[in-house]
């Protein structure tokens, strides 16, 4: 199965790289642009066919290391 | 001369290793062994462990993400229980943080910019085994080297660090955003610290200042009588 997870800053969380992109975007004449966030992808293949498995599975690994629940939150896709 | 008993952990990355060897040396005339994160056991008489700065696994992840997984850390973890003094500096603070062994998280600096320079701090707390020496001084200098050196934390765990006297070091001129200006913390039991600014690059006054020396004299002196 494939496994993708996105990993952002809590809201509220300073998000500095977000802001200098965000400024960035103005500067090119994106003015419209607001709320810029970045964030991380993390991507991987999981052994199995059990959708819901997968899905808790996930879920351990980032609760264990690719997020960190004190400043980050986190969003799950299995396909 | 004090006696004591260290190690300093060598993770893939690290770049201050042997500053802080060397500054434990100078500073309590005791030598310091390496122990490359990889190892599994370490001594049960050691008194302090250093997790020195750097740029530990590329700083992939997370800052201190990956070092925190190092099978050394259960190790750490142990002798910390069993009442070792532990001292996380600048990666090291960000790996105990990782760790979970101590609260909040290293953002990346409110200012975007990597920040090196000589920093005053405010002791917060003289009454800790990592302050002791400083003997009612108020302030320290020490120098910073960081770029994600932001301290954050939700508030409440922010009251109870200040209420519970887990506040150690705060800077006069908050150089990276921290909350409430926070340069270093320890835990509730009193034996594991976390900073950002550096003693082990402020151990004699040739390096601008001595006064990283005391936090290294101060643990010392706690391991000659039982805590």
């Amino acid at each position: 199965m494939k496994v993708r997870v996105e990993v952002f800053l809590k809201p509220g969380v300073l998000d500095v790289q977000g802001k200098a992109t965000e400024a960035a975007l103005h500067s090119l004449g994106f003015v419209g642009a607001s709320e810029v966030r970045v964030g991380r992808i993390i991507t991987l293949d999981l052994k199995g066919e059990d959708k819901a498995a997968a899905e808790a599975e996930a879920r351990s690994m980032a609760d264990r290391l690719l997020a960190n629940a004190v400043i980050e939150s986190y969003r799950i896709e299995v396909a | 001369m004090l006696d004591m008993k260290s190690a300093v952990i060598v993770f893939p990355g690290s770049n201050c290793d042997r500053d802080c060897a060397v500054a434990i040396e100078r500073s309590t005339g005791s030598k310091a062994q390496m122990v490359w994160h990889a190892q599994s056991r370490l001594d049960d008489g050691l008194d302090l462990i250093v997790l020195p700065g750097g740029f530990s696994y590329g700083d992939y992840l997370r800052c201190g993400a990956m070092a925190s997984l190092s099978p050394v850390m259960a190790e750490v973890r142990r002798l910390a229980d069993r009442g070792t003094a532990v001292v996380g500096i600048c990666n090291g603070f960000q790996v105990l943080c990782e760790a979970g062994m101590l609260p909040g998280a290293l953002l990346r600096n409110s200012g975007l910019k990597y920040v090196c320079k000589p920093v005053t701090l405010d002791i917060v707390n003289s009454q800790t085994r990592f302050t002791s020496a400083y003997a009612g001084r108020r302030e320290a200098v020490m120098t910073v080297g960081n770029g994600e050196g932001n301290y954050f934390a939700d508030e409440a765990t922010l009251d109870r660090l200040e209420g519970e006297g887990q506040v150690v070091f705060r800077y006069a001129d908050n150089p990276n955003g921290s909350a409430r200006a926070i340069a270093g913390i320890m835990n509730g039991k009193g034996n594991v610290l976390g900073l950002m600014p550096h003693p082990d690059r402020a151990f004699e006054s040739d390096l601008g200042s001595a006064d990283g020396a005391l936090l290294f004299q101060s643990v010392a002196a706690s391991t000659l009588q039982p805590a």
